[in-house]
């Protein structure tokens, strides 16, 4: 973890070829794999941070961006890291285009994929979306989220974000806080966390809980003020404000009374508690903007920062594979 | 239409309606069963009579299909009438009951008609259109039930629509009920399997699945028998699905209420991890649910809880079935494995033959009053005969269905149609010549006919 960024060709010897051809969930991976990408994100970390970021490790290669939902991060993020390794780098949103009108996913995969694409990274807002679509391409896929299953990147910054703050992800104690039940980010992440030691808590009210989720290995909280008790980490999920209509929630107030996060509630947690949240955050629903923006707590602009190198990471790694073929 | 004598002789008959299984041998004529032996040869047969000897192969009712699903009218790139009676005549099933669901729905008489006018055309098996309980099968207005009877409607159901308001369905048991017409309802709470495309539990959870809670069904099941109570009227609970909603069925059932049930093939045979990596061929309605309720729907079926069994053919193409997941139509073919999936419980020493056969076959017939589904002299010559140990690998592009959505795709399982008769004309007959895919020898005799000598 040094601040000097390494060489193309100590990145060429680190990226270890991704262990399969697509990446569609944490479930890919095992935890030396993970150690080993998030080692080489570290890397990208501190060619982010120079002047000069861009190397030519994907020169040729050509990766598509497929956002079906909106996305900000993280499709800047998947398309500053294609660009910094020196992939060419193209976005579409099928709402916005013509060739989705009439087609389904699949005639849309077909499609690109006689663009010959190296790389698809794919967002859906139906799970199994990304599988699907790897089944009928020949490129490498990447699950860029899909509907409630998994969003697996997200899950690899956030332990990358933990682990430059900790100095390891094992043994620590981290709380997910709300709405798990459409939470494709809580999904990865206690899929990864998991798998790296960390105790797991799953927090909020039980309308937004999956069913039998005790059974995924993790402690489960309806309240805030136990489940984030001690806790190394508090992960704020994004409640999504359509959940007020159906019966999930009554009002905002009345979530960010019980559930949202502040200044008062977090002081319950371990000392040197670190405060995280994927984004986009709606300040005043699950989080106070007072702990948001306190950079002495917050992790919430590292992850940002790490979700960039992370995906370089992810990259590279497929790429080394795919020079293996 | 009349038909060749057919004998068939050294067969194992199996009856459900006299509990024999046993040797025999059988004769039809005119399209009904003349004669009816414990022994496995005839003596004295008329002339020009096709003699088939059986070798000892199972020879029981056909097999009749309360719940098909075709795409006529409306959606026919899916099954038409006919895709569906050959699928049917070379799974040995006699008689298909066609669900109103179409486009136009079935719930006008000229539309009964127009069914059954087809079926006649095609001639293969029996083709009997259920009527849409309420019009449109909206679930608001009764549809014309008097009249769709008149026109050879069977009973009546909106198929997978619940019928939500409580007074429509109170109305619609008692008038049904009071024309001797049989309302079938699957019972599920709209509100609590709205979106849902999974049964809720720690599976559908960590796949990101909108799921539905088996008191879903239960909730609905419980309001319709307080219904039968209110009414006295007849209802088939249509594809009861879990141990939660049998109870309920159970305790209606000891209090004597007049209630019976089907449940489908696919959920005797899979549970919600058959789903595995988004498999969309295994989307049902209702979906499939944990292992724990298809071993109680197993026990169900065994002591006749669960009366009959059916499919739940529903043919989907590729374009509505290639889709993420919870944007995939539901449903599965099922007429060509309904039989090797029944005898695989069978197998497995977990369900009786003869209580399986007459879940396919006499309870269907009685539910509805056809005079098929047993073996005796007089009734229909709507007969199946075949090898129960056959072993099969169940490949989808080789069904005969238009639509190849079997969730079976990839089994192993076990019998063969060797021979379909319908009004005692054999409408699908097994190549019998030696299949490389089957293994082992041809069995010893197999099905040879010859001509008798008279």
């Amino acid at each position: 973890m040094t601040g000097i960024a390494p060489a193309l060709e100590e990145i060429r010897k680190a990226a270890i070829a991704f262990p399969k051809r697509h990446f569609l969930s944490v479930g890919d991976l095992d935890p030396v794999q993970v150690g080993e990408l998030l080692d080489l994100a570290d890397g990208f970390v501190a060619l982010n941070r120079q002047r000069a970021k861009k190397i030519d490790l994907l020169k040729g290669r050509t990766l598509i961006n497929l956002f079906f939902e909106a996305s900000t991060r993280t499709q800047s993020s998947f398309e500053l890291a294609g660009k910094r390794l020196g992939a060419d780098v193209v976005n579409m949103s099928p709402r916005a285009s013509s060739i989705i009108k009439g087609e389904t996913l699949v005639d849309t995969a077909v499609t690109l994929n006689a663009m010959r694409p190296d790389i698809l990274v794919i967002r859906h807002g139906s799970s199994g979306a990304a599988a699907l679509l790897a089944q009928k391409v020949d490129c490498s896929v990447i699950n860029a989220g899909d509907g409630q299953h998994e969003h697996p990147s997200q899950a690899l910054l956030d332990a990358l974000s933990m682990r430059r703050a900790f100095g390891r992800v094992g043994g620590l104690t981290v709380a997910i806080c709300g709405d798990v039940l459409h939470s494709r980010v809580a999904r990865s992440n206690v899929a990864l966390l998991t798998m790296l030691g960390a105790h797991v808590r799953l927090v909020g009210p039980p309308t937004l809980m999956p069913t039998d989720v005790a059974r995924w290995g993790v402690e489960v909280h309806s309240d805030l003020k136990s489940g984030i008790a001690g806790a190394d980490v508090v992960m704020m999920l994004r409640l999504q404000l359509e959940r007020m209509q159906g019966a999930l929630v009554p009002s905002m107030r009345e979530y960010f009374r019980l559930w949202g996060l502040d200044r008062e509630k977090l002081a319950r947690a371990a000392t040197g508690v670190r405060v995280m949240h994927p984004g986009p955050m709606n300040r005043g629903v699950e989080i106070d903007s007072d702990v948001a923006d306190d950079l002495r707590i917050s992790l919430i602009q590292d992850q940002v920062e790490m979700g960039v190198a992370v995906r370089m990471a992810i990259l590279a790694s497929l790429a080394a594979r795919l020079e293996n073929q | 239409m009349s038909a060749r004598p057919i004998a068939i002789i050294n067969a194992r008959l199996v009856d459900p309606e006299s509990g024999y299984d046993g040797p025999g041998a059988l004769l039809t004529m005119a399209g009904k069963i003349t004669r009816v032996s414990h022994k496995p040869k005839l003596t004295g047969l008329p002339t020009g009579v096709r003699v088939i000897d059986a070798g000892g192969d199972l020879l029981c009712p056909g097999l009749i299909d309360l719940r098909v699903k075709t795409g006529e009218p409306g959606s026919e790139p899916k099954e038409t009438l006919k895709s569906a009676a050959r699928a049917a005549a070379a799974g040995g099933v006699t008689s298909i009951i066609v669900q109103p669901d179409t486009d136009p729905v079935i719930d006008d008489p000229a539309v009964v008609d127009f069914i059954l006018r087809r079926a006649r055309d095609i001639g293969l098996v029996h083709v009997y259109p259920a009527g849409a309980a309420t019009k449109g099968c909206l679930g608001l207005g009764m549809a014309e039930i008097g009249l769709m009877r008149e026109a050879g409607c069977v009973y009546v159901t909106d198929a997978d629509r619940p019928i939500v308001d409580s007074r429509v369905m109170r109305r619609l048991l008692a008038y049904a009920g009071a024309l001797g017409v049989l309302v079938a309802h699957r019972p599920a709470d709209p509100w609590l399997t709205e979106g849902a495309s999974a049964t809720e539990g720690e599976f559908a959870g960590r796949m990101g699945l909108a799921a539905e809670p088996v008191a879903a069904e239960t909730i609905m099941l419980e309001r319709d028998i307080a219904l039968v109570e209110l009414t006295g009227a007849r209802l088939m609970v249509d594809q009861i699905s879990a141990a939660a909603p049998l109870e309920s069925l159970a305790r209606a059932k000891v209090k004597g209420l007049p209630v019976i049930a089907t449940c489908s093939i696919n959920h005797l045979s899979f549970n919600e991890l058959d789903i595995g990596d988004y498999r969309t061929f295994c989307k049902l309605i209702p979906p499939l649910r944990c292992e724990d309720d298809r071993l109680a729907l197993i026990d169900a079926m065994a002591s006749g809880l669960v009366d009959i069994v059916v499919s739940a053919h529903t043919p989907a193409p590729p374009e509505d079935k290639r889709l993420p997941f919870d944007e995939a139509a539901a449903g599965a073919i099922g007429l060509e494995t309904l039989l090797p999936a029944l005898l695989t419980l069978h197998h497995e020493g977990r369900v009786p033959l003869l209580r399986l056969i007459e879940a396919a076959t006499l309870a269907p017939a009685k539910a509805i009053g056809l005079a098929a589904g047993r073996l005796k002299v007089g009734a229909p010559a709507d007969l199946l005969l075949c090898d129960i140990d056959a072993p099969r690998l169940i490949d989808a592009e080789d069904l005969i269905s238009k639509s190849k959505n079997s969730a079976f795709d990839g089994r192993r399982l076990q019998g063969r149609v060797l021979m379909t008769l319908v009004d005692g004309r054999v409408v699908y007959e097994a190549d019998t010549s030696p299949k490389i895919s089957g293994r082992g020898p041809p069995k010893a005799g197999g099905v040879s006919s010859h001509a008798s000598s008279g």
